[in-house]
Order: C-alpha cells, then sequence, then structure tokens
C-alpha cells in the first residue's frame, strides 16, 4: 500500500530548527512501523535517528508517538493504524536529543528513586534453596513484572508533562512489584518516597498510561493499590 | 577530546552475562559496564521458556542427567568438563537468581517451577523431564530485570550507549578498551587490567533470523582485529519454530506444555523424526525436519513453513496418546485458560504480528537463526584462549553467548543459553576480579585510539560506490540460502565467495551523516563490517568440516565422522583469509554415541 510518512527531525549539529519530514512511499500492510523507518534510513535517507533492537516488543528501546498516541515502532503493523498518512514523533516529556531520540536519564533517575530491587535480609532457608511463595502470592504482583521500562506511560501522562518531578507511572509500576511481593521486606521505605511530593499522589487517573503500555499493564490500578496501601497501611 | 577512565574491571555488554560479572567482580574491585545498549535492552530479556537446572521440584532429577542431556544434545562437541561445571552450578544459579527476588512461577508446594524442554530427558527412561525453571514464557526477561535491579541496588557503574570499538593490549596483556559515547560521538579510552566481553551473539547475518538488532558479533570482530581466534563458528542453531518470515520467536516451551507440530498433510510428523520424545527433541533435529517436510511438499499448502499446533483439543488428543500424566500421575489435559497463562508473551506475539490466537488457530512457524554456538575461546573461567594449546591471554574474559567453552558444542539445548550466560558470567566476573586485584595497572600504548579512528575513517572517506544496506541485503540473503539449516560443498564454495565480494565492496562505502550526535549511521555500518567478519569465518569453518554435525548438517556428508572431525574448529582471520586450526574435544565420562531422541 502506499503510505505518507511524516517524521519529526531535529538534527542539533545542522543549527536547523526542529520540523518534519515527509516519504511517500510503498510498504506492505503488514509491516510494522519499525520497518517502515528501517526502509527509510536504507532507501532515502541513513540519517533518521531512533533507537531500536529486539524489533518485537520486549526490550522497550523503540517507544514513540505514532499518530498522536505512545507506541513501540515495532509493536504496531501499519494496517493496525487504519490510516495511509503516518506520523511519527518522539515520546513527550523528556529532551530530544536527536530525531526520535529523547534522554532517557530522568525517566531512570525516577525509577532508581524507588528503590527497585528486592530486599529481603533475613537469611534465607536452612537448605540454599529457594524462598517459598505459593502460586496467588506470585500472582499477585505477576501484572507489573510484565514492565520494560520503555517509557511509554510515563510520557503519556499530563501529570509527568506538567511536572517532571513527578516519579511517574513507570517508576510506581516498578515499586508495586516488590511492594506486593510476599518475600520483600523493604515495603515502609519504598512507601515513604511513594507518599512524598513528587510520588503517588500526583496520579490524577487521567488512564493514558494504562492506555500507552505496551505490555497491558494495567498501571493506573497499580498506582491506586500503591495509594491504598499508603492510606490503609495494609497490603491485601 | 577523548576522556580516560580507569578501572579494575571492565565488562563490555550489559546482558545476563555481563550484569552478572559485574554483580560478583564489582564486590571486590572496581567495576564498570560499557555498553552500547541501555543495559535493560539487552536481548536477554528476549528469552522465552527456561533456565534449566536439575532443581528435581517435581520429579526425581540430578545435575549428572543434565550434563549427559548436554553433551548429547552437543552431539559430542560441547567439553565435558565445562558441562559437568556448567550443570552442577546450575542448581546454586538457581537458587542466587531466586535470592536476587527473581520472581520464577511457582508448584502448588511455593517452589520454583519447572517444565519439559527439548533435549532434557530422565536419563533411565529416556522421556522429557521437567528441568526448566521458569517465569510464564518471559524467563530470560525476569533475569534481566532482575539482574539490573540488584545492580542499581549495588551502585553498579554504567556507560549507558558507549559502543567499544577496539580492545587495547599492551606487551601482551589486557590494557582496556576504546568506545564511542554514541550521545556526543566522542571517543573514550577505558583502561584497565581486566576486561570481560558480554556481547552477545551474531545472528543479523541471516534473513530470517530471532535475534534483536544489536546481535552483529561486534565482540567477537574486535577481538579478531587483535588476532584472537574464534571458535566453532559453524555451528549456528536454527531454532524450529519462528513466526513465519519475522523470525519471532516462538518458545520451545509452547511444545513442553503440550503443543504439537503438524505438516501440510495434517500429520504430527516428528513421530517419524524422533520416535521417543517426538516435539520435544533437539532444536536441530526439529529444524532439519521441517525442512525435509518442506522440501517433501509437505508444508502448509505446499509451503514452506509448518503448522504449531496449541490447541486444547489437540494437545489433548496427542497427551492421551503418548499417555502423559500430571505429577500426582492423573492424566495430562489442559484448558485454553492454562495455555494462555504459560505463555501469555507467545499469545500476545501471535496475536500482534499474526492475527492468530494461539488456542483458537495452529501457529505458521518455519526455523529462525537463533543462537551461536560458536564465539571467543574461553576456557571454564572465563578465561579467552588463544590457540589449540589452552594458551589464555592474561586480563581478557569472555562470557554468554558471544563466547564458545564449548558447552553447547554443536547443538545447543534449550534453556543452556540461559544456564551458561548466569554461571560462566558469575566466574567471569570473579576470575577477573582476582586477577586485577593480583596485577598492577599495565601501561598504556601510545596512539591508544589509532586503530579505532583508523576505522571510523576508513566508513566516512570511502568512495561511496557502494551502499551498506545494499550489502547487507546480499549478506544475509546468501548466508540464508547457503549457510543455513543443510548446507553443501557447492552452496558453501558460493557463500564463501559472495561474501569475499562482499567485503571488498563494503571498502567503497561511505557514510554521509557526519553529525557526532547518535550518529546512528555510521555506527550501523561498522556492525555491518562486523557481520561481514561473522559471515565469512562461519561459512569458511562451515566448508572445510566434511561432516554432519549437531546444527552442521552436510547434504554431501550426511553422517557424522568421529575418527576425522571430532575436534573444535578455531579460525583465525588475517586480513583477507581465514586460517583454520583444531583442538581437540575435553572428555570425562560420557562415551560419544549415535545421536537418537
Amino acid at each position: 500500500m502506499q503510505i505518507k510518512l511524516k517524521v519529526f527531525r531535529y538534527l542539533p549539529h545542522t543549527g536547523k530548527k526542529p520540523h518534519y519530514d515527509t516519504y511517500e512511499m510503498e510498504v506492505d500492510p503488514n509491516d510494522r512501523v519499525l520497518d517502515v523507518l528501517e526502509q527509510v534510513r536504507a532507501d532515502s535517507d541513513p540519517s533518521l535517528g531512533y533507537r531500536r533492537s529486539c524489533a518485537h516488543g520486549v526490550c522497550g528501546s523503540d517507544a514513540m508517538r505514532i499518530n498522536g498516541r505512545n507506541m513501540l515502532a515495532c509493536k504496531v503493523l501499519v494496517k493496525d493504524l487504519n490510516s495511509s498518512q503516518i506520523t511519527v514523533e518522539p515520546i513527550l516529556g523528556l529532551k530530544v536529543l536527536r530525531d526520535l531520540i529523547v534522554d532517557m536519564e530522568p525517566f531512570f533517575d525516577h525509577f532508581r528513586s524507588v528503590m527497585p530491587y528486592f530486599v529481603n535480609d533475613d537469611p534465607i532457608p536452612e537448605d540454599g534453596k529457594e524462598r517459598l511463595q505459593s502460586p496467588t502470592q506470585r500472582e499477585r504482583f505477576d501484572d507489573t513484572t510484565k514492565c520494560i521500562l520503555c517509557a511509554a506511560c510515563t510520557t503519556s501522562c499530563p501529570s509527568f508533562w506538567a511536572n517532571g518531578k513527578y516519579v511517574g507511572p513507570a517508576a510506581i509500576v516498578n515499586a508495586h512489584r516488590f511492594i506486593f511481593d510476599s518475600r520483600d521486606t523493604a515495603t515502609a521505605e519504598r512507601l515513604e518516597v511513594l507518599n512524598e511530593d513528587s510520588g503517588v499522589w500526583r496520579c490524577r487517573t487521567a488512564f493514558n498510561c494504562t492506555e500507552a503500555c505496551p505490555r497491558d499493564i494495567e498501571i493506573t490500578k497499580a498506582i491506586a493499590e500503591v495509594k491504598q496501601v499508603i492510606y490503609s497501611g495494609k497490603i491485601e | 577530546m577523548t576522556q580516560t577512565h580507569t578501572y579494575d574491571v571492565i565488562i563490555v555488554g550489559g546482558g545476563g552475562a555481563g550484569l552478572m560479572a559485574a554483580l560478583y567482580a564489582s564486590q571486590n574491585v572496581k567495576t564498570a559496564v560499557v555498553s552500547k545498549l541501555y543495559p535493560i535492552r539487552s536481548h536477554t530479556g528476549a528469552a522465552q521458556g527456561g533456565i534449566g537446572a536439575a532443581l528435581g521440584n517435581l520429579e526425581e532429577d540430578y545435575w549428572e542427567w543434565h550434563a549427559y542431556d548436554t553433551v548429547k544434545g552437543s552431539d559430542y562437541l560441547g567439553d565435558q568438563d565445562a558441562i559437568e561445571f556448567m550443570c552442577e552450578q546450575a542448581v546454586q544459579a538457581v537458587y542466587d537468581l531466586e535470592h536476587f527476588g527473581l520472581p520464577f512461577s511457582r508448584t502448588e508446594e511455593g517452589r520454583i517451577a519447572q517444565r519439559p524442554f527439548g533435549g532434557h530427558t530422565n536419563n533411565k527412561t529416556g522421556k522429557s523431564v521437567r528441568r526448566s525453571c521458569y517465569a510464564a514464557d518471559r524467563t530470560g526477561h525476569m533475569i534481566l530485570q532482575t539482574l539490573f535491579q540488584q545492580c542499581v541496588k549495588n551502585d553498579t557503574k554504567f556507560y549507558n550507549e558507549f559502543h567499544v570499538l577496539d580492545l587495547i593490549l599492551q606487551d601482551g596483556k589486557t590494557a582496556g578498551v576504546v568506545a564511542l559515547e554514541l550521545a556526543t560521538g566522542e571517543l573514550h579510552i577505558f583502561h584497565a587490567k581486566a576486561v570481560i566481553f558480554t556481547t552477545g551473539g551474531h545472528g543479523r547475518i541471516w534473513e530470517i533470523t530471532s535475534n534483536a538488532y544489536a546481535y552483529t558479533g561486534d565482540g567477537a570482530a574486535v577481538l579478531a582485529r587483535r588476532g584472537i581466534p574464534m571458535e566453532d563458528m559453524e555451528f549456528f542453531q536454527f531454532h524450529p519454530t519462528g513466526i513465519i518470515k519475522l523470525g519471532i520467536l516462538i518458545t520451545e516451551a509452547v511444545r513442553g506444555e503440550g503443543g504439537v507440530l503438524i505438516n501440510g498433510k495434517g500429520e504430527r510428523f516428528m513421530e517419524r523424526y524422533a520416535p521417543n520424545i517426538k516435539d520435544l527433541a533437539s532444536r536441530d533435529v526439529v529444524s532439519r525436519a521441517i525442512y525435509l517436510e518442506v522440501k517433501e511438499g509437505n508444508g502448509i499448502d505446499g509451503k514452506n513453513y509448518v503448522h504449531l499446533d496449541a490447541r486444547p483439543d489437540v494437545i489433548n488428543k496427542f497427551a492421551a496418546l503418548d499417555g502423559r500424566t500430571r505429577p500426582d500421575g492423573s492424566p495430562y489435559q489442559v484448558t485454553a485458560d492454562e495455555i494462555t497463562s504459560k505463555i501469555p508473551d507467545i499469545t500476545d506475539f501471535c496475536r500482534t504480528y499474526l492475527g492468530v490466537d494461539p488456542v483458537k488457530d495452529p501457529m505458521p512457524v518455519q526455523p529462525t537463526a537463533h543462537y551461536a554456538m560458536g564465539g571467543i575461546p574461553t576456557n571454564k573461567y572465563g578465561e579467552v584462549v588463544v590457540d589449540e594449546n589452552g594458551t589464555t591471554l592474561p586480563g581478557l574474559y569472555a562470557a554468554g553467548e558471544c563466547a564458545c567453552v564449548s558447552v553447547h558444542g554443536a547443538n545447543r539445548l534449550g534453556t543452556n543459553s540461559l544456564v551458561d550466560l548466569v554461571v560462566f558470567g558469575k566466574h567471569a566476573g570473579i576470575k577477573a576480579a582476582e586477577y586485577a586485584h593480583g596485577t598492577d595497572l599495565p601501561s598504556l600504548p601510545e596512539d591508544v585510539t589509532a586503530f579505532t579512528l583508523e576505522q571510523i575513517e576508513r566508513l566516512r572517506n570511502g568512495s561511496g560506490k557502494e551502499k551498506p544496506a545494499q550489502i547487507g541485503q546480499e549478506m544475509r540473503s546468501v548466508m540464508m540460502d547457503h549457510v543455513g539449516v543443510f548446507r553443501t560443498e557447492e552452496g558453501l564454495a558460493t557463500a564463501v565467495e559472495k561474501i569475499k565480494e562482499l567485503r571488498q565492496r563494503f571498502k567503497e562505502v561511505r557514510t554521509q551523516d557526519s553529525s557526532t550526535i547518535y550518529n546512528m549511521e555510521l555506527l550501523n555500518t561498522w556492525e555491518l563490517g562486523n557481520m561481514l567478519d561473522m559471515a565469512l569465518v562461519t561459512a569458511e569453518s562451515a566448508l572445510a568440516r566434511k561432516e554432519s554435525r549437531g546444527a552442521h548438517a552436510r547434504e554431501d556428508f550426511p553422517k557424522r565422522n568421529d575418527q576425522d572431525w571430532m575436534k573444535h574448529t578455531l579460525a583465525w582471520l588475517d586480513k583477507e583469509q581465514v586460517r583454520l586450526r583444531y583442538k581437540p574435544v575435553a572428555f570425562t565420562r560420557f562415551e560419544p554415541k549415535e545421536r537418537k531422541y
């Protein structure tokens, strides 16, 4: 099929202002948007800059705004956009470094701030084997283990756009993964961080994050559950 | 401006092996990870089905059985001392991961859940054994996340999006690496006592592959330019079940949970190729079976693919025929919900890319280039070995897919890639730290960045007669046609000539982007040069090996030939030529036998 692709360009070294380049091209409806970008680089303009690696939605490199919505370019097919006009832009709220590449450091700073790691200083079982956890206990936090840190959620969040100090949905998802893990013992410290000004209370339940998540994590629900734990002091 | 950073240990690559090495090396010495990707983007995260370890959580199992299965799976080319070490260590490694917080799926008793996987057997009965420890179908994702989280906890130093372009040697010892910072285009010298390469594989040299764009063989290529050989490069695994055309992996766990391969005639054809364990035979065996079915016109609608069927009624029908039972002895019967919950990501991939729901429709699959058994030669401590006598290069280490210990020999068993990267990543980290602790920082050679700059200048100043995209396309195509599942003298010779031609034409490319900021064109073109090197060594090594063993199947030499070929290939890239030598396989307790499943 014939498409018209509009891509955001920003090449700081050229001194040119940010602008859009347009390409009329023939593509397969089953192509991923990433394939289309690869085709641009191969045939028209090798200088088009973006990140990509796994090309099937698990590494989280290629979150971008496609026709106004945050998606992974490798996880959306041209035909599923239901349009022959495709506009590709960088995700919002993080500084654009070049073309579709944004500065991920503030995003990872927020991630690091919520103690996104397993803490349990109790001795391991005497036989040296695994700590026990029932399938039900394991299921409790399954959804939030799926996060690939692509930033699609955080950069779709109006609260994050309004205030970059907000840790954002991705960080809360990663805190949730440990708060609801029956083996973890650092809930109190994590909740303290999330109860701060920059924490969960900045969430206004816009649901943008849930819609943006390429892993179908119920992010807004996870955030609500963390709020509930802070409020009630109980993990259920 | 070139900056210099000084460390005891530098780790190149931030996937599972690199992060594991970082966690252990940093306990004792000053360590940093230098990675061309953000570590969390690494390809370890794409691994699906599980990590093999004889925990025996659901049935009788021993690490010695795991070792035998691995030796047999390797078609007896794996080094048995290293395999025994890995399989014994695997048990502790899995517990280590659990103690790091890895959210494994669980048994009813709350222990780590285990499932059957290809080639893993009860050594008494020959039937499949539940050995693969898993977290749904995203085990690699969980390993990568967990290790990265622990690195955050330990405040590990990362240089993210720094592309290592050269190894620094001084007086026969390792002295560091040179890297280009993507964000600025500046060169950085990482001056170090020890360097561990954990750079992953090179499956992007084939047209149909499950591998990430990042899998371009950078580590082996950088070392080859410094005179270090590659081992067993002719052995590259084609995974039998890639999504048609895209090559995206559909885990063997689908077959572990009861899925079966069906040809165009509606037959479960694996019964003919592996009467004992059928669809759960080793990957090389299943890939060849699919290829032969297609060749005989038994593909779906006569085309070049078959179906992987995971519909509950189909699973239940064949499970009943096989007499498969649950751990409690009851017949193995599944529902659609159970299947979906065991393979949620596969379900998602199929819906996204094929518009197919695995519990309602069969999945169209074909073999996909998946895993490098060969790579940088190491011993079981991760020390890089530079000749056929086991001589090591002081301070140089490699682990994970880029390395060849060799524990996978001619064919890797499913789940053993994750075992490999966890076990050898850990031990390379420990060894490198020990070495660094006991040695002084070598001086740096003069003109330390000269070779790096020369490489970059060459890409910027070629005639421009040739386009990198075109060369890449021709390389992937010839590798797929002639260096794939089945090989012949004629095809391999064609491939060697073609790759040599492409390497000459590569000298005529000229990158157009002059920017210093995220110049992806420059780095991707440099990666293409690495891939051409990998392709040449692979094709030459395959042309020389006149037998069929594991993943290397020669139509003109269909039998394994232990008399002449029970040996590892070592290949040096001397500018335009590949020089081959051989070294013996290490044996302990397993006598070579004919391989039947």
